[in-house]
């Protein structure tokens, strides 16, 4: 799976982090980090963080 | 009738309608689905109305939801609205004339801006809602010299002064009834703290006082208070609350006096083959005191949607369901000037006991609220050091135990 975050959206709110733990996370300062290529069975929690997303910037690709 | 297959009609083609088909989707459903929904667009993302496009920072655009492949083979019926229902016979019927029964439906018809009913001139006075309104909104106060009356100090009404003065308005007055704004949802240690960032700002505030009346002959000029005043605008902005939009549901034996009530596990007026989702539905959350409360945030579409749409498609399919009562944690952010308010739990049930748990209020701040002495919501302000700060109380919340009335 790939995971694609359009950064110019973002904006750090992190609702992403708590619905997928193992694919999002805030770095030191603050801004998201993110596996781009996170394990297939992750496919749902990464879903979920694309739905929860304020600005709706994380994009799923195949 | 000829046989047809199954069949789920979502009315309202909202956020919330969007959500509910790909839950639908998620939870094995695989009949059709039709939504139906008054506005013309596609879904679309309604927080930066009143924030990013209404600032031109973001095109109206890039609000559109990307739907699920899921949902690609699902019948959209955009432009038509839901006008009545007949919920014992499975029968919705549209504003064009059409009668159509379902198996399954999803109330998700959400909510329509509140008006102010005073006399005076309509021209001028804007919402912010829909797409439509935000444009109309946008070039009225892109106009040079423009002065602004937002009637209503809530969230929506600060994020538009806000929006408003960084877009160089002439003058920026909130009017609200309360004496201070978003007391309600608040309480007033941190509403008082947010009157004095937003007047540092360039916001001015009549409070305490409510509108009586609007001037001018075809377009309004000014805003008349109760304490006598009248402030000069250009633009009125009225952010005074919201109606359910439930009228369609009149007939049906239920209590639409705020949104449509549902259960524990969100069904409609006691039936299995109704469910209701969003800021319309009315609903008891098993996490807090179990009475039964309509909640506008922006997670409750996608939080509703997932449970409501187990629970219908374990109906329909005969299958069971071991769903625990719905008990979400509900969460919500504003964004005004250059600081964000971010909250999570239910800060409205415990502003009778406030405490500042970290930070100081003239800088970033976490503020806590109790219940009974024990942690019911916090709410941070300030910049991105505040919001995370505030996420680390998330953990705390969710392992609660549940509140008793």
């Amino acid at each position: 799976m790939k995971v694609v975050v359009d950064m110019n959206k973002c904006q750090d709110h992190g609702q992403c982090v708590f619905a997928a733990p193992d694919v999002f996370s805030m770095d030191d300062s603050g801004h998201l980090a993110y596996v781009s290529d996170p394990d297939d069975a992750l496919r749902d929690e990464v879903e979920e963080a694309a739905d929860v997303c304020p600005l709706q910037a994380i994009r799923i690709e195949d | 009738m000829t046989s047809r297959s199954a069949r789920i009609v979502v009315a309202g083609a909202s956020m919330a309608g969007l959500r509910a088909a790909e839950q639908l989707r998620a939870a094995g459903w695989t009949e059709a689905i039709t939504l139906v929904g008054d506005e013309p667009h596609m879904p679309y993302n309604r927080p930066p109305l009143s924030k990013e496009v209404l600032a031109g920072k973001a095109a109206f655009e890039s609000l559109s939801f990307r739907p699920r492949a899921s949902v690609a083979d699902v019948q959209w019926r955009l432009g038509t609205k839901v006008v009545a229902a007949r919920l014992a016979q499975n029968i919705v019927e549209f504003d064009d004339g059409e009668a159509f029964s379902y198996d399954g439906l999803v109330v998700a018809t959400g909510m329509r801006p509140r008006r102010l009913r005073c006399p005076g001139p309509l021209a001028g006075r804007h919402t912010v809602r829909t797409i439509d309104d935000a444009q109309g909104l946008r070039q009225a106060l892109t106009r040079p010299g423009t002065r602004v009356v937002v009637v209503g100090g809530g969230f929506i009404g600060c994020e538009v002064a806000a929006t408003a003065v960084a877009l160089g308005a002439r003058e920026v007055t909130v009017v609200d009834p309360l004496p201070l704004p978003m007391v309600g949802p608040l309480g007033e240690l941190l509403a008082r703290a947010l009157l004095k960032r937003h007047e540092e700002r360039g916001v001015r505030f009549a409070l305490g006082t409510g509108v009586t009346g609007f001037t001018g002959d075809d377009h309004v000029t000014g805003v008349a208070l109760a304490d006598g005043t009248v402030l000069p605008a250009d633009v009125v902005v009225e952010s005074v609350g919201s109606v359910a939009n439930t009228e369609w549901l009149d007939g049906n034996g239920l209590d639409l006096s705020d949104g449509v009530p549902t259960d524990e596990h969100l069904r409609v007026g006691g039936r299995s083959d109704v469910v209701a989702v969003g800021d319309v539905a009315r609903f008891p959350n098993a996490r807090y005191d179990g009475v039964p409360r309509r909640v506008e945030h922006w997670c409750i579409p996608t939080d509703t949607a997932k449970h409501a749409a187990k629970t219908l498609v374990a109906h329909l399919t005969g299958a069971s369901h071991d769903l625990s009562p719905f008990a979400p944690l509900p969460t919500f952010w504003s964004d005004q000037h250059d600081f964000r308010l971010q909250s999570f739990g239910a800060p409205v049930l415990g502003k009778e006991d406030v405490r500042v748990l970290e930070g100081d209020l003239d800088g970033d701040v976490v503020v806590g609220y109790h219940v009974g002495g024990r942690l019911a919501g916090v709410v941070a302000l300030g910049g991105q050091a505040a919001a995370a700060a505030a996420s680390r109380y998330r953990a705390e919340l969710l392992k609660q135990p549940a509140l008793t009335a």
